[in-house]
């Protein structure tokens, strides 16, 4: 028996996602001009919030099969 | 430095947030540590997707990845030649070949197979030199990461030390192997979505693939060499004179490919006890071969962004103090092209494979100090809440000295050099030891022990006899390049302990056939995994995996 280790890392994923993704779409447009005007964090945030929900669904769908 | 980077308040929030997920799943983990299995072995309990990502991730740490882009600055395309020739087949080996031996055997630790396949003292030798090397490795790696955080952001070297040696110490007695593995899962996806953005903006920013080749063709013929020398990974090793590595195929194939890299995935206790903790023998023999799939594309990840910084940064970008640092290849793009907030996303991956690159060494410290040191030699009948006590002891002690190993690196550099060239020696003949002992029933104890001893005498005698450049000490021969040197060196030694290993296994007594069912290829029933669904087959992987590689080495040939 051990911790899902799914759990920890959708978890993490999934507040850096929206830490980023928020700061992404809150932050003034010029701090992108680094990134060649692409607003990185925003997409970094989504892509991060995508793979924590794959993540976080995988976790539940086997704690439920195994109960 | 000219300027250090700047970090606003979302990136330490990033920083933070990476801290306190570490240190809760070690909280988190703590009530399923209840035997030394659980400590030392993660209860054999885990999945081989885990495994497999803390195979790759525990040698990837963060010198590897500021190397690997220092090296793309310096070379090129050819650095892929340490994943793809130094790396994948000898992962492919590994997982079909010898996995079975080291998991079957039910040894806890690599030094306790040969101790099960050979006798006592080839075992005691082998622990007790990875033991030291496990630890200096350690050390090194902390005042690396101190050096860098002090360069870049100007934060105290005596802080970084401490707070990562904390930090990588509490998880690791909270939650034992299974902290160190959780861990270094958690640094591969760090690590993924720290860099990826990083190469992406840098491509668009160089015009892509093809632009990027126009680009690295002006800096291959500035200094000296064809147009293509940064872009064509094999085009240029006919001789070593036509290459920045100054490296030829053969010794490039046979010193790298072969010695080095089968020395390192097969032998190596660091990433063997990740395979050793999955959680049957399938998912141990499939955990290299899943490795490999992300390990084959790492060097668009690592060594990309370095040859786009060499490709758009001025050269004079590189020099700090008077000297060019191609160390700075990747800091450098982080600070090209991060926001803040990716800034510290990129630094977060940065810091995550520093500790967890030290919680893996700490964690097969701890593993080989007591069931290798130990248990043998110091205390043989102790129960296992004792030894669980150890290993907990030799974690501390192992982040103590690691921290002080760092601190004398920090005093005396060349001392390091030194002792990382001496353990070059130590590792090179090992393959040759368990290659013999895997698949030739007749190798002997005393075979493998003057076999180790012959090998790495060979590489220190190659090495004092040989030089580079025109500079060599005392030159009988002298090799074009640092690199070359080395994998010659390699190459002696182990020829020397294959050779030596035979001859004295055919003079001596060997083990009767009935000891060594399981521990030799031809006295151990054949695993068959037809019964598995075809993706679980190590076999089929292991195809998958070649050809991919294969591919991989034509399309940038």
């Amino acid at each position: 028996m051990q911790l899902d280790l799914r759990l920890p890392i959708g978890l993490m994923f999934g507040v850096l996602g929206l830490l980023l993704a928020g700061y992404g779409l809150l932050s003034d447009p010029a701090v992108y001009d680094v990134s060649l005007g692409i607003n990185v964090n925003m997409w970094t945030g989504l892509g991060m919030l995508a793979f924590a929900a794959v993540m976080l669904g995988g976790a539940w769908l086997s704690s439920r099969k195994n109960t | 430095m000219r300027s250090n980077m700047h970090l606003h308040g979302v990136d330490y929030a990033i920083i933070a947030l990476y801290f306190a997920f570490v240190l809760g799943i070690g909280a988190a983990l703590k009530r399923f540590m209840k035997t030394s299995l659980d400590f030392f072995e993660s209860g054999r309990s885990l999945a081989a997707w885990i495994t497999g990502l803390a195979f790759i991730s525990a040698n990837l740490g963060a010198q590897e990845v500021i190397g690997m882009a220092a090296s793309g600055a310096k070379y090129g395309i050819m650095t892929s030649h340490f994943y793809w020739v130094g790396a994948i087949p000898a992962m492919i080996f590994v997982g079909v070949f010898m996995m079975p031996f080291y998991y079957g055997s039910r040894a806890h630790s690599v030094p306790e197979y040969l101790r099960l396949r050979f006798d006592e003292k080839t075992r005691a030798l082998n622990a007790v030199s990875f033991a030291v090397m496990t630890l200096f490795s350690s050390g090194i790696s902390m005042y690396v990461m101190g050096r860098l955080f002090q360069l870049l952001l100007g934060w105290d070297i005596n802080v970084s030390i401490v707070v990562a040696a904390v930090v990588v110490l509490v998880y690791i007695l909270l939650g034992g192997l299974t902290s160190s593995i959780y861990n270094e899962v958690l640094q591969f996806f760090l690590i993924v979505f720290g860099f990826l953005p990083l190469v992406f903006v840098g491509l668009l920013n160089a015009g892509g693939w093809t632009g990027l080749q126009a680009r690295l063709s002006t800096v291959a013929t500035d200094a000296g060499y064809a147009a293509g020398a940064w872009t064509q990974s094999w085009q240029h090793m006919g001789s070593p004179a036509a290459n920045p590595m100054g490296v030829e195929w053969f010794g490039m194939a046979m010193g790298l490919g072969f010695v080095l890299s089968f020395g390192y995935w097969c032998t190596d206790f660091l990433v063997i006890q990740r395979a050793m903790a999955a959680r049957s023998m399938n998912a141990a023999r499939l955990t290299p071969l899943l490795a490999a799939i992300p390990k084959m594309f790492f060097p668009f990840l690592v060594i990309l962004p370095g040859m786009i910084a060499i490709a758009i940064l001025p050269k004079t970008a590189f020099v700090f103090n008077g000297a060019t640092d191609y160390n700075m290849a990747m800091p450098l793009m982080l600070q090209k092209f991060y926001p803040p907030g990716l800034l510290g996303l990129g630094l977060t991956a940065l810091v995550a494979s520093f500790m967890s690159g030290m919680a893996g060494n700490v964690t097969a410290f701890n593993t080989v100090w007591t069931y290798d040191i130990y248990k043998p030699y110091l205390r043989h009948n102790g129960t296992d809440a004792h030894y669980m006590w150890m290993g907990r002891m030799a974690t501390v002690f192992g982040t103590l000295a690691s921290v002080a190993t760092a601190y004398v690196a920090m005093q005396f550099g060349n001392i390091m050099d030194l002792l990382q060239l001496v353990f070059s020696f130590i590792n090179a003949p090992l393959f040759a030891t368990f290659l013999l002992g895997m698949f030739w029933a007749r190798a002997t104890a005393n075979g493998a022990f003057w076999g180790l001893i012959s090998g790495t005498l060979a590489a220190s005698v190659h090495y004092l006899l040989t030089g580079v450049g025109a500079a060599g000490l005392s030159t009988f021969h002298a090799y074009p390049s640092d690199m070359a040197q080395n994998f010659w060196g390699a190459i002696w030694a182990w020829s020397a302990c294959f050779v030596v290993t035979i001859v004295i296994s055919l003079a001596t007594t060997p083990r009767r056939s009935e000891e060594l069912k399981g521990l030799v290829y031809s006295l151990t029933p054949r695993i068959r995994d037809g019964g598995q669904a075809w993706y679980k087959r190590p076999a089929v992987l292991a195809v998958v995996v070649g050809v991919l590689t294969i591919l991989l080495n034509i399309y940038f040939w």
